[in-house]
C-alpha cells in the first residue's frame, strides 16, 4: 500500500467516523426537541387564564342550568351584568345568595342582571340550590369549570361586573354582601345609586 | 272447577310476583363499590384522587357515587354520569386520543429508543473489545534470552 492509498484510507474511516457520529448526535438532538416540544405543548395548551380590568370578558356558549339551551354572557351584551361564580357545596356562597337575589330585585331590568354561573356542581344539587334560595336570576352550568379557569377565578365564590359592552369593571373576590353591592357596584350601575 | 281455577291463577300471580320481586333485587344488587370509582376519578376542585379528597366538593361527589353504586349501575355507567357532570377531566387515566394519548405512546417509544440504543451500544462495546480470549493466542514462557537473564539476577542476589 502507497503512502496516498494509507492516507486515502485513513480519510474514508475519518470521515465514516464523523459521520456514524454526527447521525448519532443529530438523533439525540432530535429527541430532546421532540421532548421538549411535547411538554412546551403540554403547558400552552393549558392556556393562560385570568381577565384584567377593561378586557373583554370570556363569554363562551354554556348550558342554562334550569330548561333546556344554552346561553352566554353575550346574550346581555348593553347591559350591566354581575357575574357570580358558586357551587351548591359552598358555603359562602349559601351565605351570599340572599343578597344577591335582593340586589337583583332592586336593580335588574333591562340595563342590569346578575347572572349565575355554577361551576363545578352536581346539576341537581345547583337546581335545588337555587330553588332554596328562591333566585329569579339567569342561571348557567359551567360542570368542568372551564369558564371560571377561563376568568381566573381561584374558588368561589367569586363576582365579576361586566359594562354593555362586554368589558371587565370590578373583581370581587370571596362572598358579596348587601354592603359591597350597594357601596361598590351599584355607584357603577346606571343612575350610580345604591 | 271455578276453584281450581282461581286458585290456578291465585298461584300464577304468586309466581309473576316473585319472579318480578326476584329481577328488581338482581337489578338494584351493587356491581361496583364506592372505593372502586374514588381510586379511578378525580375530586375536579382539589386536582387530586376522590380518594385522597375531603373537600366539601369531594363530599358531594362521593354522595352522589354512592347513591348510584346503591342504585345498581355499573362502574362504566357511573363514570359516564360523572363527566356529563364535571366534564372528561373528572376521570383520572388519561384519555386514549388527542394530546392525552402521548401519556400512553410516549413510554412505548421511549423503551424502543432504549433498546435500539442498548443494542448498538452492546455490539459497539464487543467490537471495541476485540476477540474474544480463547482466540488469542496461548502465553508462552519467557525468551531463552530473558530466561538466562532472569537466572543471572536470581543468582546475583542470591534469591
Amino acid at each position: 500500500m502507497t503512502r496516498s492509498e494509507a492516507g486515502s484510507c485513513r480519510g474514508r474511516a475519518g470521515s465514516n467516523l464523523l459521520r456514524s457520529v454526527s447521525v448519532r448526535t443529530s438523533l439525540a438532538v432530535l429527541a430532546v426537541l421532540a421532548i421538549v416540544g411535547l411538554l412546551t405543548f403540554g403547558l400552552l395548551s393549558k392556556g393562560s387564564s385570568g381577565v384584567a380590568l377593561g378586557e373583554v370578558a370570556p363569554a363562551p356558549s354554556l348550558p342554562r342550568l334550569e330548561g333546556e339551551g344554552n346561553g352566554s354572557l353575550a346574550d346581555y351584551r348593553g347591559r350591566w351584568v354581575l357575574v357570580n361564580f358558586w357551587a351548591s357545596w359552598c358555603i359562602p356562597c349559601r351565605q351570599e345568595a340572599p343578597a344577591l337575589e335582593d340586589f337583583q330585585r332592586r336593580h335588574g331590568d333591562g340595563r342590569f342582571t346578575v347572572l349565575g354561573i355554577d361551576s363545578r356542581d352536581l346539576s341537581g344539587d345547583g337546581r335545588a340550590f337555587v330553588e332554596r334560595y328562591g333566585l329569579s336570576y339567569p342561571q348557567l352550568r359551567d360542570g368542568d369549570g372551564a369558564t371560571a379557569h377561563d376568568y381566573g377565578t381561584t374558588g368561589v365564590p367569586e363576582n365579576f361586573l361586566i359594562d354593555p359592552k362586554g368589558k371587565l369593571r370590578l373583581h370581587l373576590v370571596g362572598p358579596v354582601t348587601s354592603e359591597n353591592l350597594n357601596d361598590e357596584v351599584a355607584p357603577l350601575l346606571p343612575g350610580g345609586k345604591s | 272447577m271455578r276453584t281450581r281455577v282461581a286458585l290456578a291463577a291465585g298461584l300464577a300471580t304468586a309466581l309473576a310476583l316473585l319472579a318480578f320481586g326476584a329481577l328488581d333485587a338482581q337489578a338494584a344488587k351493587p356491581q361496583t363499590s364506592l372505593t372502586e370509582i374514588e381510586s379511578e376519578v378525580m375530586c375536579p376542585v382539589c386536582g387530586t384522587l376522590l380518594e385522597l379528597a375531603e373537600s366539601p366538593q369531594a363530599q358531594q361527589e362521593k354522595a352522589f357515587v354512592a347513591r348510584l353504586v346503591a342504585s345498581g349501575r355499573s362502574k362504566d355507567r357511573i363514570k359516564d354520569a360523572l363527566v356529563a357532570e364535571y366534564g372528561i377531566a373528572v376521570l383520572a387515566l388519561p384519555q386514549g386520543s388527542g394530546f392525552d394519548l402521548s401519556a400512553y405512546l410516549v413510554p412505548i417509544v421511549a423503551f424502543l429508543i432504549a433498546i435500539v440504543a442498548l443494542a448498538f451500544g452492546v455490539r459497539k462495546w464487543r467490537r471495541d473489545a476485540g476477540p474474544p480470549d480463547r482466540d488469542r493466542p496461548a502465553p508462552t514462557g519467557p525468551s531463552p534470552e530473558d530466561a538466562e537473564r532472569l537466572d543471572a539476577d536470581l543468582a546475583r542476589y542470591d534469591l
